[in-house]
């Protein structure tokens, strides 16, 4: 009898924290459901206002989004989202969030920004686990090579140039790193030969409500 | 000395976390390539490790032995998770750079051994002053093992200082060498356990330079039992 009154008293303290530190994790949780999403999407504008600027387009960048998938040129079997910035509703650009899948370790995340004429109004790097001090060059934070992409398109430099310069492109590679530019450079080339290929269908797909 | 004196001294250097007791070393290596990361993986454990400390004090005659490792590792998850939404929904860009290293808090395996060894046999204040010293102990090393590591690897101190303190604390990055290219030994994981390595050795010669000028030595393992 004894036995069994201690067990269920243990038992039933056990259930009480539970409930109780649930609880606590569920209280949080609703607190800061909010104001996370709100960074999320704060740090997401930021990001794409550095490519498009708040004076180039009148639409919500964030909410005209869609959602496309090509392994082959946007470097990913996932949806890759794709941003279109407008200006009176005439497309000005769109953002596309490609993936070089050939870095020296792993999945390098960019974003593309080209605009409708398809030159490129900038490219810069979400998300990488290249080498500190050697690969991470590509950030912004660490060096300009990633600005060596403004304004370039599939016509300038010519295909036959869109490598680096030790594949005898016009790139810039970095001291020590020549796989982090290569993979950079050839998954720029392979978003804009994308967005040429889809131009009409990027801009005239109606934004996904879901992704909100 | 005091009971209180004995506890700071314990956590700061006699029985630190990092250094003696070698516990939560998978963040403690991982994150200390830059002075803020330290700091901010630093804070976040010591609030953990307060918190769970005042918690397990608070309910120590309550929990029955036998189901007390259960109960912490309840407390010590819920805390650390709460601690994770908010920095989340606070420090959204510190957030994004220790992200996968906030939940590893859990796995720190001088929480739980903390509540062990000193919550659930001693008072909340003792408790609360324990945590706090023991976090601030560990704090100490990552901010010394990153500030070794970042002034070696980049040249910098404090650089993305604003990433934790603010747009205005741009200014408190220190260059120490000027167009400095960089030592990718020190960033790299094995300058992790090289700088700590150093750094434990350091304390080991300081350790015995003060015990030869002690008459009487006080042996480290009396220290500890005595509190627990």
């Amino acid at each position: 009898m004894h036995i069994v009154r201690n067990m269920t008293i243990s038992a039933f303290l056990l259930g009480l924290f539970s409930i109780t530190g649930t609880g606590v994790v569920a209280f949080t949780f609703e607190k800061t459901k909010q104001k996370i999403a709100e960074n999320e999407r704060a740090a997401m504008v930021a990001s794409l206002h550095q490519l498009i600027t708040p004076k180039e387009h009148d639409n919500d960048l964030y909410a005209d989004v869609i959602q496309v998938s090509n392994e082959k040129l946007l470097g990913t079997d996932e949806p890759v989202n794709v941003y279109r910035a407008r200006m009176k509703d005439k497309p000005v650009a769109a953002i596309l969030n490609s993936v070089a899948p050939d870095g020296y370790s792993g999945n390098i995340y960019l974003l593309v920004a080209i605009r409708f004429d398809g030159t490129l109004a900038g490219v810069r790097v979400v998300k990488h686990k290249e080498t500190p001090g050697l690969g991470d060059g590509i950030e912004i934070e660490r060096s300009n090579w990633i600005l060596g992409f403004n304004s370039k398109s599939l016509t300038n430099p010519p295909t036959g140039k869109w490598r680096v310069k030790r594949d005898g492109g016009v790139f810039d590679q970095m001291t020590g790193a020549t796989i982090t530019p290569r993979a950079v450079v050839k998954a720029v080339k392979n978003t804009l030969n994308y967005y040429q290929a889809n131009k009409d269908m990027l801009f005239k797909t109606p934004a996904n409500k879901d992704i909100q | 000395m005091s009971e209180y004196q004995k506890i700071i001294k314990d956590g700061m250097w006699v029985n630190n976390v990092a250094f003696v007791q070698l516990l939560g070393l998978c963040p403690l290596l991982a994150v200390t390539n830059t002075v803020v990361n330290a700091i901010g993986l630093g804070l976040a454990t010591t609030l953990t490790l307060v918190a769970t400390n005042i918690i397990v004090s608070m309910i120590r005659n309550v929990v029955r032995p036998e189901i007390r490792i259960p109960v912490f590792v309840l407390i010590i998850a819920s805390v650390v998770t709460a601690i994770e939404l908010a920095m989340n929904a606070w420090f959204h860009e510190l957030y994004k750079i220790l992200g996968i290293f906030i939940p590893l808090i859990v796995t720190n395996c001088s929480i739980i051994a903390r509540a062990e060894s000193f919550a659930s046999r001693n008072s909340v204040g003792h408790s609360f002053v324990d945590g706090l010293f023991m976090g601030l102990g560990f704090t100490v090393v990552l901010i010394l093992l990153g500030a070794m590591r970042e002034g070696l690897g980049f040249g910098t101190l404090l650089s993305q200082a604003h990433l934790m303190f603010g747009e205005t604390a741009r200014g408190l990055t220190i260059v120490l060498f000027d167009d400095y290219k960089g030592f990718l030994l020190a960033i790299l994981p094995p300058g992790a356990f090289i700088g700590l390595g150093l750094l434990i050795a350091l304390k080991n010669i300081i350790d015995k330079r003060m015990a030869a000028r002690r008459p009487t030595p006080v042996p480290i393992t009396e220290v500890s039992e005595s509190l627990a």
